[in-house]
């Protein structure tokens, strides 16, 4: 195609719950762009598509009831048609979406758009709706009241949507208004009435079924009891079911290495292939399962209505820490992994509370950490039964869970009155009738968020897996001949730049009680949080990753100075707090690169959660420790076991 | 009588906005505009925010935004105006 004739764009503007995503989708099938509008957290989204042989780019600007901006992230649709955004052109034309079944409203929104004084055609979305309650509208009147073309659309049936594709073809011809409408919206609102009474819209019943729903979902027992089973639900579809998938990802890369290993000579290539390449790869596609589920539920949710109902039901107790109904969506996913929680943020409105409840989610006990837990739990606190069935283990497990969960809550309620402080917008959340999604629009929405997590995140997991594999593998030396294979494993990796760099920041993490051992765990775990279970059995000389030896091994340690066992209650609660509360994981760190478009809020994130880390291991140290000091014998009864278990290994 | 004190069911009629500040704007914007009809349906289980019947849709507001609402029951008697 030549360049000659540059490409018509088309500015798509309406109300949320007007039917724009699917129209966008119905005008542009998949070949959408999806990214950010620079500075803000406001997702930008342009397809194309040919109309009459002329390229035609439809821009899907951000769903707004109003065009008067109160914040920097409403600011971005009048900038953009303003010319103001950096490489993205103003539309040449607009189209305006309203929903037939709630006119009266859409108006309102439509009357502003008219003022801009651009090209600007109507899409009235929902007229079978509106006839099967009872409602009717006269288009070419409604056409005569604007003074601007009008076409209904049904956009989930494709019906009405090549009549558009004709209009947009030639947006020269488009009437337009004699009189604008007024600028004040009280005078609007008058405007708006005259034109629904001149387009003879007979208003629709109210929607019996709706209404019928929701009696039960928004009562106030049953309302809870279904917020509660469906909440319960989805959290199990992303934590318990999501895990054959992951483990089947984690079983299909470990066949791929071990098929490299095999037809390749071992050497650096190897091993860069099958430990740098293919577990990077690995690392990235692990997430799948998890995201094409979440979204799935998500945008069904969503969709469908309940998800604002989910909100209005449990938007109290969220207003208290100064986040929203939806955040609690997003901060229950992060308990099974902070990726797919941060990506479920895009349900929020408010662009501030959406980043508040970005730097938080990571504070959620994500599924990485269990076998960090575990392993710690498990070596060191005794499995003694506390009261009843409930033991010891058990409730030291729970209470990182609610230390996680606290800290979050403060820090959102830090973060929303110091750095992100109120923005003056006001709460409101529309309640959409149910509507049932048109399957192809939910396959889309999901593929579309695969793919930008694919491309935008997956890309710097893969990058900073390679780097982390450089770091544990490099410098390449031979072990002294004569150490078995668990040796030469632990020579290697204290002789490699990242073992260095454990023994580097032994000084710095020494007042939290962690030796270099744990310094190069740290350094792993930014990988992943559990690499470091892996990454302590390899130091620890362990032929395998048996969770049995390496509990034994942690307990046998012993400081070589002194003599005294590395592993002191105050050393573990320490290393236990500090896993609470640092944010290392890497694909966290991409995802909230990828959501907020920029590094400056990962690194924020990154830097207040390690400091918090920080803070809260050393004081937990110097607890313990002072607390261990009064009370002589605390360590007996784990270290005997531990000294029999080391002397067998030994 | 301020919109967030207008009990369940009962009809009324936005009287005024409380003025000047960008919220009050926004409620303009979202169609409270002096004389159109609106009721309370339902409040959440916390009691926070409430739903409202508006032009055709149901809007949920909280408390504190509900509070810049002036509104006239249609049941009870005349302001003068």
């Amino acid at each position: 195609m030549s360049d000659a004739a540059p490409a018509l764009r088309f500015g798509l503007l309406g109300s949320p719950n007007s039917g724009k995503t699917t129209l966008f989708n119905a005008l542009t099938g998949l070949r959408a762009r999806v990214g950010n509008y620079p500075g803000v957290t406001v997702e930008r989204r342009e397809g194309e598509t040919e109309v009459e042989g002329r390229r035609v780019v439809v821009i899907d600007l951000p769903g707004s009831y109003s065009l008067d901006p109160i914040s920097p992230d409403e600011a971005v649709v009048a900038r953009v048609l303003a010319g103001e955004v950096a490489d993205v052109a103003p539309p040449d034309a607009l189209v305006a979406i309203a929903d037939a079944c709630s006119l009266g409203r859409s108006l309102l929104f439509i009357g502003q758009v008219l003022r801009l004084g651009r090209p600007t055609c109507l899409v009235v979305t929902m007229l079978d709706e509106l006839h099967a309650r009872g409602g009717s509208l006269d288009l070419e009147a409604l056409s005569a009241a604007l003074g601007v073309p009008v076409v209904g659309v049904v956009g989930h049936r494709g019906l009405g949507v090549d009549g558009l594709r004709r209009l947009i073809g030639r947006p020269e011809t488009w009437s337009r208004p004699v009189v604008l409408p007024p600028a004040d919206a009280v005078s609007r609102a008058g405007w708006a009435d005259s034109v629904t009474g001149r387009a003879l819209l007979r208003a629709p019943r109210p929607d019996g079924r709706t209404a019928r729903v929701d009696r039960v979902v928004l009562h106030p027992l049953l309302g809870t009891l279904l917020f509660a089973a469906v909440m319960v639900l989805f959290f199990q579809l992303i934590f318990a079911w999501a895990e054959p998938a992951m483990n089947a990802i984690d079983v299909a890369i470990g066949a791929v290495q071990g098929a490299v290993r095999a037809a390749l000579p071992a050497g650096l290539l190897v091993d860069f292939l099958a430990d740098g390449l293919l577990a990077g790869v690995g690392s990235v596609i692990v997430f799948l399962p998890q995201i094409l589920i979440l979204f799935t539920v998500l945008y069904l949710l969503e969709d469908l209505g309940y998800m604002a109902r989910a909100a209005f039901v449990v938007d109290r107790a969220m207003g208290r820490i100064g986040l929203e109904g939806r955040a609690f969506v997003a901060l229950l996913s992060s308990y099974a992994c902070a990726v797919p929680g941060i990506m479920a943020t895009r349900t929020i409105p408010s662009p501030r509370n959406r980043l508040v409840t970005i730097l938080v989610a990571p504070l959620m006990t994500c599924s990485a950490r269990l076998p960090v837990y575990a392993l710690l739990i498990g070596a060191f606190v005794p499995a003694r039964k506390v009261w009843g069935p409930i033991g010891l283990q058990g409730l030291v497990l729970l209470g990182l869970y609610l230390l996680g969960a606290g800290a979050a809550i403060v820090a959102a309620a830090l973060l929303k009155r110091t750095l992100l402080r109120g923005e003056g917008l006001p709460f409101y959340l529309e309640l959409p009738p149910y509507r049932v999604p048109p399957l192809r629009l939910l396959a889309r929405q999901v593929w579309g968020a695969a793919r930008a997590f694919l491309r935008r995140a997956g890309t710097i997991i893969l990058g900073v897996s390679v780097v982390l594999w450089v770091l544990l593998s490099f410098p390449r030396g031979t072990p002294p001949a004569g150490l078995s294979e668990g040796e030469a494993a632990r020579w290697r990796v204290e002789q490699s730049i990242a073992g260095r760099i454990g023994h580097g920041i032994e000084p710095a993490i020494a007042p939290l009680g962690f030796d270099w051992k744990i310094g190069v765990g740290l350094v792993a775990s930014l990988a992943a949080r559990e690499v470091i279970v892996a990454t302590l059995a390899q130091i620890y000389a362990l032929a395998d990753e048996d969770e049995g030896s390496l509990r034994a091994a942690l307990r046998a340690d012993r400081d070589p100075r002194t003599g005294a066992p590395v592993f002191t209650p105050a050393t573990v609660a320490a290393l236990l707090v500090f896993f609470v509360f640092a944010l290392q994981c890497m694909s966290t760190l991409a995802v909230m690169r990828r959501e907020t478009n920029s590094w400056r809020w990962p690194a924020f994130a990154f830097g207040y959660l390690l400091a918090l880390a920080y803070g809260a291991s050393f004081a937990t140290h110097r607890l313990v420790a002072w607390w261990g000091a009064s009370q002589p014998g605390l360590c007996e009864p784990l270290a005997t076991p531990a000294r029999r278990r080391a002397a067998a290994l030994g | 009588m301020k919109l967030a004190e207008l009990p369940l069911g009962e009809p009324a009629v936005v009287e005024a906005v409380e003025d000047g500040s960008p919220v009050a704007h926004r409620l303009l914007d979202l169609g409270f505009v002096p004389g159109t009809p609106v009721r309370a349906l339902r409040r959440a289980p916390l009691g926070d925010p409430t739903l409202y019947e508006l032009r055709g849709t149901q809007l949920c507001l909280r408390r504190s935004e509900a509070r810049r609402v002036a509104v006239r029951p249609l049941a009870a008697p005349r302001h003068p105006a």
